[in-house]
C-alpha cells in the first residue's frame, strides 16, 4: 500500500546524530567521579559512541540512570574542552543520588543538548557580572570559563557568590584560583558562619549592592533559587543595571527536555526550550504571578 | 495498494467502477448508498489499513476498531449537558447522528501509553534499543470537523509537518510523526449540534471545509427511502480509493441538502465562546472567579484526558525482577494532578485553584503564543465529561463579565 500511504520522510532532529529520536539516551562512560561537597559531586563523561556533546554555556542535558530515571542536570564544564562533559549535581532525591551512586567505568544516559544560552555577545566591551547561589554557580562555570578564555573581550569580570555556610562553598580551590587572578574580582559571602570562617557573611545581595561594576555598562547572569535571584534583580535594578540586561536560569520540572510532555510550562513559555536561561525582562511578569 | 496507475497521472485515470461522466478529482464530490460504504471499510481492511470507528458501547459511543459496517452504531443519537451525556434514539437506521463521546482519536495518534524504549545492562554498561516498532495504519472512519481541527493542533505540538519552521531547539516526535502520516482519515459531517458544542467561536464549524486536512468526507443523508452520503476527496490518497468504490454522481438536491444540515447544525450550537477570552485572561489571574471554580473542581483530570488536544505525559521506568532489562513509558499526564509541577522542596502548584488557571488558560489563552492557535476546538468535551458539569464556555463569561 505504498501509494495509499505515503509517509512524510523528512524528519529533522537537532540532537543526536544519526539517532531519529529526541526520546533516546545515549549511553557515555563515567570517566571520574568526586565529591565537591557532602551533597554534590561532580562527574565527567565520555560518549560511547565516540560522537561528543557540543553545548553552549547554560544548556542542560537530561542524564538517565539505568532502570532508575532521569533529570536535567545543566553542563557545568569547560564548552571548549571536548574529550569529556561534565556536570555537577547536588544529590537531592530519587534520581540525583542513584547518580552519585555510580561508580567510575559505569554508563549514564544522556541526552541534550537543550534549552537557551547565556548570550555573552551582548556583554562585549561591558562589565560582566556573575551571581550566584548554592548549586546555582554550576550552570554558570561554562559562561565563566568561556569569558575568562576571551578575557580581553569584557571590561569588570565579577563573580558574586553565596553559599549557605563555609562548608556549602562550591568550587571553592577554583575560585580562589580565580581570584588570584587579579583580572577578575571574586567575592564569597556564607549566610551562616563555621569554624575559622574569616570572610564576609550575609546574603549575596549585598555583593551586588557594593560590587565593582557600572551598572550602566553592565551584562548580569544569575542562577540560584528563585527568590535569592527575585532579590539579586532587585538589588541590581537599584544599582541601575537595566531588566533587559540581566539573565537568569529557571528551574521547572522536566520529563523530556524538548517540548513534548508540558512539565515545565510556565505561562506561555516551555522552559526546557524557551529557557532555561531568560532575560529577566520578558519574564518579569510571570514571575509575579504565584503558582504560574 | 496495488493498482497499477501513479499519483499524478491525471490524464490516463481509468474509468473509475462505478463512474457516470467525468473523472474524480481533489474536491469532487460524489454520493454513494450503504453498499459502497460497506465496501469501503472492506477495501481499507483489504489494503491494509486497521479501521477505527464509532462503537456503541458501556453506554456512549466511543472510537474502536471495526471490521465491517456492521459494527457501526445504528440509530443513535445523544444528550449532552455539563456534566451529562445520554444515548438516545435517534433517525432510524442512521450512523452519524451521534456527536462527540468521550474518546478522541489522539488515543491513537498519542497513545495513552506507549513505550518508548527498553534497555538491557551490559557489563558495566547498558545498551538502548532502538528498534521502532511497527506503527499501524489506521484508516479513522467518522473524524468530526472539530476533531480535524484538534490534529491540527497536536500536528504543530508534535511536530508533523513542521519542515517548513525547523529551527535549532525544535524536535519531532517520531512515534506521532509515524502514526499521523500513515492515518487515513474519513471525516463526517455534523448533521446537527449539541448542547456543549461551540466550534463556531473558535473557528471551526459543523462542516469540514477542503484545507482541513482529510481523505475523504461523508455526508451522511439519514434514511428516507434510501440511506446515502455524500463523499467529498480531499487527498489524492482518498481519490485512489474512491476510484475503486461504486458511487453516482452528486446532484444540485444534494448539495442543497448538505448545505441545510450544515446550517441547522450551526443554528444549534449550544454554547459559545467570549472572542477576546485570550486578552481577558491574561488580565485576569487573580480574578476572584479561580477561587470559585476551585472550590467546586476535584481535580479529578477528566477535562485534560477527554480534550483532544490536551497532550501533557509524563515517564515511567520499570525493571524486571533481575535488574537486568528496563523499559522507558510515556503515558498521558493531567496539569490538574499534584506532582505534575513537583520540584525539590515542593510543588510549583499546590493549589486546585492554581492548577484550574493553568488548563484553562493554556488552552485559551498561553496556547497562541504557543502554537499560533486557541487550544481548543470547542468540542465540549470537557464540559459534558466534567463529573461536576464545569463548564469552560462559563467560566470564561463570568470572567469577561465581572473582570479587569
Ligand atoms: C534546566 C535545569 C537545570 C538543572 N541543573 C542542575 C544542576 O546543574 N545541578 C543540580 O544539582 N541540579 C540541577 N537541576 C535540578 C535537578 O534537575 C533536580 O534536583 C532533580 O531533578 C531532582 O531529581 P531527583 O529524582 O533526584 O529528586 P526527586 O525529589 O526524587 O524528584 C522526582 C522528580 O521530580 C522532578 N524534580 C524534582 N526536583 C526538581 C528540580 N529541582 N528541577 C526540576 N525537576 C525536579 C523530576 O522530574 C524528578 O524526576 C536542574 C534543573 C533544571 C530544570
Ligand atoms: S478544552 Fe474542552 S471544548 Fe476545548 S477542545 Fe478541549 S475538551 Fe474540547
Ligand atoms: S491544559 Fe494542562 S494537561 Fe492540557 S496541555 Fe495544557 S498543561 Fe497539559
Ligand atoms: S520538559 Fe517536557 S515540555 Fe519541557
Amino acid at each position: 500500500m505504498t501509494e495509499a500511504a505515503p509517509t512524510k520522510k523528512k524528519h529533522h532532529c537537532t540532537c543526536h546524530s544519526g539517532d531519529a529520536s529526541p526520546m533516546h539516551p545515549r549511553p557515555f562512560k563515567v570517566v571520574k567521579i568526586w565529591k565537591e561537597l557532602s551533597d554534590t559531586f561532580s562527574m565527567s563523561l565520555v560518549p560511547e559512541d565516540g560522537q561528543p556533546i557540543v553545548f553552549a554555556p547554560g544548556q542542560f542535558n537530561m542524564l538517565y540512570v539505568f532502570g532508575v530515571g532521569e533529570v536535567p542536570i545543566s553542563v557545568s564544564g569547560d564548552p571548549t574542552d571536548l574529550s569529556t562533559l561534565v556536570h555537577t549535581t547536588r544529590a537531592v532525591g530519587n534520581v540525583s543520588r542513584a547518580l552519585d551512586a555510580l561508580k567510575e567505568g559505569m554508563s549514564v544516559g544522556v541526552r541534550g543538548p537543550f534549552g537557551t544560552v547565556w548570550p555573552l555577545d551582548i556583554a562585549e566591551g561591558k562589565d560582566l557580572v556573575f551571581v550566584a547561589g548554592g548549586i546555582g554557580l554550576a550552570p554558570l562555570r561554562p559562561v565563566i570559563y568561556q569569558a575568562m578564555a576571551y578575557r580581553h573581550k569584557y571590561r569588570n569580570l565579577a563573580i558574586l557568590y553565596g553559599a549557605r555556610t563555609p562548608e556549602d562553598i562550591l568550587f571553592d580551590k577554583e575560585l580562589l584560583r580565580w581570584k588570584a587572578r587579579f583580572d577578575i574580582d571574586v567575592q564569597v559571602t556564607v549566610d551562616r558562619s563555621t569554624g575559622d570562617w574569616a570572610g564576609r557573611v550575609g546574603l549575596v545581595t549585598k555583593l551586588v549592592e557594593c560590587g565593582g561594576f557600572d551598572p550602566a555598562n553592565t551584562v548580569a547572569y544569575t542562577c540560584g533559587p528563585e527568590v535569592m535571584m527575585l532579590h539579586v534583580v532587585d538589588s541590581l535594578h537599584k544599582r541601575g543595571v537595566p531588566h533587559d540586561r540581566i539573565y537568569l536560569s529557571m528551574e521547572r520540572n522536566m520529563k523530556c527536555g524538548v517540548g513534548f510532555c508540558g512539565h515545565c510550562q510556565w505561562g506561555t513559555s516551555f522552559v526546557c526550550r524557551d529557557g532555561p536561561v531568560f532575560r529577566f525582562d520578558t519574564i518579569a511578569d510571570d514571575l509575579k504571578v504565584r503558582e504560574l | 495498494m496495488t493498482h497499477a496507475h501513479g499519483s499524478t497521472g491525471s490524464s490516463h485515470a481509468k474509468a473509475p467502477a462505478g463512474a457516470k461522466g467525468s473523472p474524480i478529482a481533489i474536491g469532487t464530490k460524489v454520493v454513494m448508498d450503504e453498499a459502497g460504504l460497506a465496501s469501503l471499510i472492506t477495501l481499507l481492511t483489504k489494503v491494509g489499513y486497521q479501521p477505527i470507528g464509532p462503537k456503541a458501547r458501556d453506554g456512549a459511543i466511543v472510537y474502536e476498531e471495526i471490521e465491517s459496517l456492521s459494527d457501526l452504531p445504528v440509530g443513535f443519537a445523544d444528550e449532552q449537558e455539563g456534566g451529562k451525556y445520554r444515548l438516545v434514539a435517534g433517525t432510524k437506521g442512521s450512523f452519524f447522528e451521534y456527536l462527540v463521546g468521550p474518546t478522541s482519536w489522539k488515543r491513537y495518534l498519542f497513545p495513552p501509553t506507549h513505550k518508548l524504549w527498553g534497555a538491557e545492562q551490559k557489563g558495566n554498561g547498558f545498551e538502548i534499543d532502538k528498534a521502532k516498532a511497527d506503527v499501524p495504519a489506521y484508516a479513522f472512519i467518522g473524524v468530526r470537523s472539530c476533531e480535524l481541527n484538534a490534529m491540527k493542533i497536536q500536528d504543530k505540538v508534535f511536530g508533523f509537518g513542521r519542515e517548513d519552521n525547523n529551527g535549532a531547539g525544535i524536535f519531532s516526535d517520531p512515534n506521532y510523526v509515524a502514526r499521523r502520516s500513515k492515518a487515513l482519515i474519513i471525516a463526517v459531517n455534523c448533521s446537527r449540534a449539541g448542547k456543549t458544542c461551540f466550534c463556531t467561536s473558535m473557528g471551526g464549524d459543523p462542516h469540514v471545509k477542503e484545507d482541513q486536512g482529510f481523505d475523504l468526507a461523508l455526508t451522511e443523508f439519514a434514511p428516507q427511502q434510501t440511506h446515502e452520503f455524500m463523499v467529498e476527496v480531499g487527498s489524492e490518497r482518498g481519490r485512489l480509493i474512491l476510484e475503486l468504490l461504486p458511487y453516482r454522481a452528486v446532484t444540485s438536491h444534494d448539495t442543497d441538502r448538505a448545505a441545510s444540515q450544515a446550517r441547522k447544525a450551526r443554528s444549534e450550537m449550544g454554547r459559545k465562546m467570549p472572542p477576546d477570552i485570550k486578552d481577558v485572561l491574561k488580565r485576569n489571574l487573580d480574578h476572584k472567579r479561580w477561587d470559585d471554580v476551585a472550590s467546586r473542581c476535584l481535580s479529578c483530570a477528566n477535562c485534560t484526558m477527554v480534550c483532544p488536544t490536551c497532550f501533557c505525559s509524563t515517564v515511567q521506568d520499570s525493571t524486571n525482577l533481575t535488574g537486568e532489562k528496563t523499559e522507558r513509558t510515556r503515558s498521558w499526564d493531567s496539569c490538574f494532578s499534584v506532582d505534575f509541577s513537583y520540584i525539590h522542596g515542593g510543588a510549583i502548584r499546590p493549589e486546585t485553584k492554581s492548577r484550574y488557571r493553568q488548563w484553562m488558560t493554556h488552552k485559551l489563552s498561553n496556547w497562541h503564543e504557543q502554537y499560533g492557535s486557541s487550544g481548543c476546538v470547542g468540542c465540549g468535551r470537557c464540559i459534558t465529561w466534567c463529573p461536576v458539569g464545569i463548564d469552560i464556555t462559563e467560566e470564561a463569561r463570568v470572567i469577561k463579565t465581572t473582570g479587569k
